[in-house]
């Protein structure tokens, strides 16, 4: 039973012992007790998969009280359910490997404690997010993550481009976390309690609450979900406060690899399924999810498609299988989604610390254009770029096939407008998704060297420190779709097909859900789907081209990368110049940065630039004390020629005080005379 | 309990300062006497006032430790000490960071050493004084006597534009002093006391309410500050040397709101109530307003000043609540603030000592070369971002949530100041820790040395304390305010019924506590007139 705290604070205790002795005992201790606290939280965190998910063990274990205020109580607890365990187990077995993998990878840098150390602290706030029973404990770990996500963008703080970027990303989540807040003090006030037990436990009695916001009534459920949404928006970088992510490729790769593709960047999706049972109540909430999620998938693919940066091309598909995720959500397909974040932590942090390789061998170059030619030099990289970008395309039998699919198969039995909406926006998503993916491998590896001869002398395979946790993840990313498959896509509610499938011949369900009968799914009842919503169970009876299609767009994808790139160069030149304007919108992101930048930034800037010098400096100072103070001052200057400095200045106070102190007495005598004949309430006493 | 403490406390530094006084000899060595004397005194001062943490009876709202003796008779008037959860932090605060003041003075002073000290003990004994004081005319005297130290430290030991700047001070609070003084007399001509204690429960007619809580208002929002009476504080600031300003941002603003949960509130309920719109437009004015003029300043003491205008918005935000929430909070607030502004403004005095300029273009690459520095400042900017984990957070949340409770709007645009106040500090840590080197001077600066190290510890521990284990501060708050609640809404109830009959809409219309439960279930933000109604059937249950 006390696994939870060890896999929950030893990253803690890592990160303290590297953090404080770290400049004492050296650089080799840092690494050691971090690389050693995170393969033990791992470990503890496989265990409970076992004990907690196989076993049907969800247990809470308590640490302490937090605060008290009025009827609001909120404790530091672990909570140890499905749910968190499946999260735990994701973010320990990739932190483990990208602490490993940064043993090699910062060799060069002068600075590996502090790296090291912040890896553990980022794992560690991460995990309190995941492991939360209460939803101030979860923003604590909400903001946790945001903060070491700060200081690991900011790593090389001597970047000027870093230093900005790690800025972008803290004050885009925080107004992301801002709607977080919101939504936690609506809960409190519609439920009472923030603790999650409280909250799941009476959603049923809370679904025809209005509350009221901004003078008007609203559905408080709806409300409630929508605001957290916000913060899942900012954390996950969807669309509209997705503008940090990119940026926050200025980082070391590994922090890319393990924050901002595996873990950190799916709090968002975490939140929504840990909040699934009040979501169920929000319909207009789950669209909202629904559509924004979608055009999230769509949107960031696009850009993908178009960018140079290996890094960034990495990031903009993360952003795009987010939206994967938050479109299935939308549809309650709960399950789905998670599984769709496990498997694309385990292949898209190999595709980042391939890439991590990648530059590594060349010597820090990102730029695409300037790659090339090495793939026989470096073939292990080379290799696992290619299972990455298998799993990421959606290629049979590689995680992503299964999770993807899965995803988009529930879009569409979900039967509804938004659903199918987000079935086509994916698939359009898919065929980019495969492109851009071949694009890079071929852009990267193959054609002549596009890079100076020094570098090309100087590419190298990585070392053994670096290729094991590669090959860790590349397992992963091959075979946790194929093994996990059928505890991820286990319908909750299998009577329910049978009343809702219709398309499906009867007797199919029938066997179908027999077979599952007695086996529960991973979740237990930690995610709640309501029978009429259960995407997941339908997901199994779509027609046969719905299933297929995924797939066939995908091959699609990854032979047109090969003609544009590898046999037919001049296709792309071409294309760019027929669609001009179409390629500057994809290339320049949409114009989100520019937009922000006139509206937001500028605007705050002038904005603090007139209350200043205007409204501080001319109104308020101008009308007030300035005109007595000039006044004041014309004296001083005088009395000055004879008394100057300390003496003066204390003098005059003490007149001051003095003056005061006597005008009191005098009128407290005086006044009391007056006073006393104008209120006629004191001789009544 | 019959040993003085409070007293003790609160006239030992006085003591001191006659002490040296007395120092003769040539003026190095009276310089060095008076260090070790003002260092002495001080620390054996905040020692002696542990005991009255540690002894503090956290089951009760009442008054501990009090002293009283009759002083005028006939007026009502007495020296009454005593401290309740309100107040004890801010003497332990006022106890806490004077011999880190005097610490932080030991080389940047180098003029007039003992009169400085002199002025720092007089400054400790009347700030300790003022929030121990159970009589009105005490209070007073000690509010406006912690002026004339502060007045001399800024206008002796300040910067190039002193005069300037401890004129403004002088002139904003000689305002509001005189309108609350007449409030004051009026007040014990009134009631025929000045104990507060009394005073708290005397019921004064509604209209008179009004016109006494301005005067007390004008006083205490210049404290604060308050947008628009905020000006003077950026100004005071970047002309106080780093003690002072280390005083000023932790306890001086202290005292307005000290001033509102002593006396506004609790003894002019109904005014507090009918004003309170008025506050918190003025709060969430301040809070995005001077979040916005931080975001812009060059200067990195008056960026940190215009941050604290801010922070205090959040402040008064929560004390007009009127709820349980909202009060903690802004208590809360105001300690974690004068731990984290009064760090921060010794961070910038490290650098100040060794660059002598505050620009913070001038700066950057800290990191580099003052590692420790460089964690100091990034905790403490944490802090007052409002991180979870930091004390900063627990304040800000809880008053936030406490004006949500109240009205959704206010709350969510003081919440946008949040962001703002993310913006300013993480630009500020990244002109000055973080960035590319940018010149020679401040990239061979040296480390925090021992003396310094040793400033920056308990403050850095406290901020993290206090984030993750705020009960031990809020659970011996709470009783009190539970009572001032009480004070402050008890007397607003029982006029209630006619007075919101009128201005409620009809589904709001007082409810019988078990009828209609589906309308109350459907209307669920609940407004003051609620919160009130249920503070006040629960002292009915009390009794």
């Amino acid at each position: 039973m006390m696994l939870g705290y060890f896999a929950v604070f030893t990253p803690l205790v890592a990160f303290l012992l590297a953090g404080l002795l770290g400049g004492k005992f050296g650089d080799k201790f840092s690494q050691f007790v971090t690389c050693a606290g995170v393969l033990t939280a791992a470990a503890a965190s496989v265990k409970l998969f076992f004990t907690v998910i196989l076993g049907s063990n969800p247990h809470t274990l308590p640490v302490m009280t937090w605060f008290t205020s009025g009827d609001f109580t909120v404790d530091w607890a672990i909570r140890v359910d499905q749910l968190s365990v499946i999260m735990m187990c994701v973010i320990n077995i990739v932190s483990s490997c990208v602490h490993v993998y940064s043993v090699g990878y910062m060799s060069h840098d002068d600075s590996k404690s502090r790296f090291m150390a912040y890896l553990s602290l980022f794992t560690f706030a991460m995990l309190m997010l995941v492991s939360a029973d209460n939803l101030l404990q979860l923003f604590f770990g909400w903001e946790g993550v945001g903060l070491a996500s700060y200081l690991l963008i900011g790593f090389w703080y001597h970047k000027d481009s870093a230093t900005a970027a790690s800025i972008k990303a803290f004050v885009v989540n925080r107004v992301g976390d801002l709607g977080l807040l919101l939504g936690m003090f609506t809960t409190f006030i519609v439920f009472g309690t923030i603790q999650f037990d409280g909250i799941f436990g009476s959603v049923t009695a809370h679904t025809a609450d209005t509350f009221n916001f901004f003078g008007y009534h609203v559905h408080a459920l709806t409300l409630i979900c929508l605001l957290l949404f916000v913060g899942a928006v900012g954390k996950s970088a969807q669309l509209g406060l997705h503008t940090w992510l990119p940026d926050a490729m200025e980082g070391p790769t590994p922090v890319s690899a393990l924050i901002h593709a595996a873990t950190m960047v799916t709090a968002g999706v975490f939140l929504v399924s840990r909040f699934s049972p009040v979501f169920e109540y929000a319909p207009v909430a789950l669209m909202v999810v629904c559509v924004l999620g979608a055009c999230t998938a769509f949107v960031a693919a696009t850009i993908g498609m178009t960018q140079f940066d290996i890094k960034r091309v990495i990031a903009y598909s993360t952003m795009s299988q987010l939206g994967y995720m938050f479109f299935a959500l939308g549809v309650s397909a709960y399950s789905a989604a998670m599984f769709h974040l496990v498997t694309h932590a385990f292949f898209k942090a190999l595709l980042f610390l391939g890439a991590g390789s990648v530059i590594h061998a060349m010597s820090d170059e990102q730029d695409m254009r300037k790659m090339g030619g090495i793939w026989k030099k470096i073939p292990v990289t080379y290799a696992m770029m290619w299972i990455g970008s298998l799993a990421l395309a959606g290629v049979p039998f590689f995680a992503g096939y299964y999770s993807k699919d899965l995803i988009l198969e529930s879009e569409w039995a979900s039967n509804s407008a938004v659903g199918h909406f987000a079935y086509y926006m994916g698939i359009a998503a898919a065929l980019m998704t495969a492109f851009y993916s071949w694009r890079l491998i071929i852009m990267t590896f193959h054609g002549k060297p596009r890079a100076d001869h020094h570098t090309m002398e100087h590419v190298h395979e990585s070392p053994a420190v670096m290729i094991v946790p590669l090959v860790v993840l590349a397992i992963g990313a091959i075979f946790s779709g194929s093994t996990l498959y059928e505890g991820f896509s286990k319908p909750k509610h299998s009577e329910a097909v049978a009343a809702v499938g219709h398309e499906q011949p009867a007797e199919t369900v029938d066997a179908d859900s027999a077979s599952h009968m007695n086996k529960e799914d991973f979740f237990g009842k930690s995610i709640v789907v309501l029978p009429e919503h259960d995407t997941v169970a339908k997901a199994h009876h779509v027609e046969q081209w719905v299933k297929l299609l995924p797939t066939v767009v995908g091959m699609i994808g990854i032979f047109l990368a090969y003609l544009a790139y590898m046999f037919i160069p001049s296709i792309p030149a071409t294309v760019v110049k027929i669609f001009k304007p179409l390629h500057t919108l994809f290339f320049r992101k949409w114009f989100f940065d520019e937009i922000y930048n006139v509206v937001f930034v500028k605007t705050a800037k002038c904005l603090g630039e007139f209350f200043w010098k205007r409204g501080d400096g001319q109104m308020i100072d101008g009308l007030g004390p300035n005109g007595v103070a000039l006044v004041s001052q014309k004296i001083s200057g005088v009395l000055s020629k004879f008394q100057t400095g300390f003496v003066f200045q204390y003098a005059f106070m003490m007149m001051i005080g003095l003056v005061l102190l006597v005008t009191w007495v005098a009128q407290a005598m005086g006044l009391f005379e007056m006073i006393s004949q104008i209120l006629p309430n004191l001789d009544a006493r | 309990m019959d040993f003085p403490i409070l007293s003790l406390v609160t006239f030992l530094p006085l003591v001191g300062a006659v002490l040296l006084t007395l120092l003769k000899g040539d003026e190095a060595s009276v310089s060095s006497k008076s260090r070790m004397i003002a260092l002495a005194v001080t620390t054996v001062t905040f020692i002696l006032s542990l005991p009255i943490m540690i002894y503090f009876n956290p089951a009760t709202a009442d008054y501990q430790f009090v002293e009283k003796e009759i002083w005028f008779e006939t007026y009502g008037i007495s020296y009454h000490m005593g401290v309740d959860g309100i107040s004890l932090f801010f003497v332990m605060l006022s106890t806490f960071l004077t011999p880190l003041c005097v610490l932080a003075s030991w080389k940047s002073v180098e003029k007039r050493v003992r009169e400085y000290m002199i002025a720092f003990l007089l400054l400790e004994t009347f700030m300790i004084g003022t929030f121990c004081a159970l009589d009105a005319v005490l209070f007073y005297l000690f509010f406006e006597a912690v002026l004339i130290p502060m007045y001399i430290i800024i206008g002796v030991w300040g910067g190039a534009r002193r005069v300037y700047a401890s004129f403004k001070f002088f002139l904003y609070t000689l305002l509001g002093s005189v309108l609350m003084l007449v409030a004051l007399i009026t007040m014990i001509l009134h009631a025929g006391t000045a104990d507060i204690t009394v005073l708290a429960g005397y019921a004064f007619a509604p209209e008179m309410q009004k016109w006494l809580w301005l005067a007390f208002f004008a006083s205490f929002a210049v404290k604060m500050p308050m947008w628009p009476v905020h000006t003077w504080l950026p100004d005071a600031h970047v002309e106080a040397p780093t003690a002072g300003s280390v005083i000023l941002a932790g306890v001086l603003l202290k005292m307005g709101g000290y001033g509102f949960l002593r006396f506004s509130l609790p003894m002019f309920p109904e005014a507090s109530e009918y004003f309170a719109p008025m506050v918190f437009a003025l709060s969430v004015i301040a809070i995005i307003y001077t979040s916005l003029v931080a975001l812009v300043q060059q200067d990195m003491k008056k960026m940190i000043a215009y941050s604290s205008v801010a922070h205090m918005g959040f402040v008064t935000l929560g004390i007009f609540t009127l709820n349980t929430q909202g009060i903690e909070g802004s208590i809360f607030q105001m300690i974690s603030h004068g731990v984290i502004s009064a760090a921060l403004f010794l961070s910038v005095g490290v650098v100040y000592d060794r660059l002598h300029t505050r620009d913070i273009n001038r700066y950057g690459n800290l990191a580099k070369n003052m590692p420790i520095y460089a964690v100091v400042f990034v905790i403490l900017m944490l802090g007052s971002v409002g991180l979870p984990g930091t004390s900063g957070f627990v304040g800000e949340f809880l008053a936030l949530l406490g004006a949500y409770k109240v009205n959704t709007m206010v709350a969510t645009f003081a919440a946008v100041g949040v962001v703002l106040g993310a913006t300013y500090m993480l630009h500020l840590t990244r002109k000055v820790v973080f960035g590319p080197k940018v010149n020679e001077d401040a990239a061979a600066m040296p480390d925090l040395d021992a003396r310094e190290k040793f400033i920056f510890l308990p403050l850095i521990i406290l901020v993290i304390f206090l984030g993750v284990a705020p009960s031990y501060v809020l659970d011996r708050i709470a009783p009190s305010v539970e009572n001032l609640i009480g004070q402050a809404t008890s007397v607003v109830v029982e006029k209630a019924p006619e007075a919101s009959a009128d201005t409620q809409k009809p589904e709001d219309l007082p409810l019988p506590a078990d009828a209609k439960k589906e309308d109350v279930k459907k209307d669920i933000a609940h407004d003051k007139k609620h919160d009130a109604k249920k503070v006040k059937s629960n002292e009915k249950g009390n009794k």
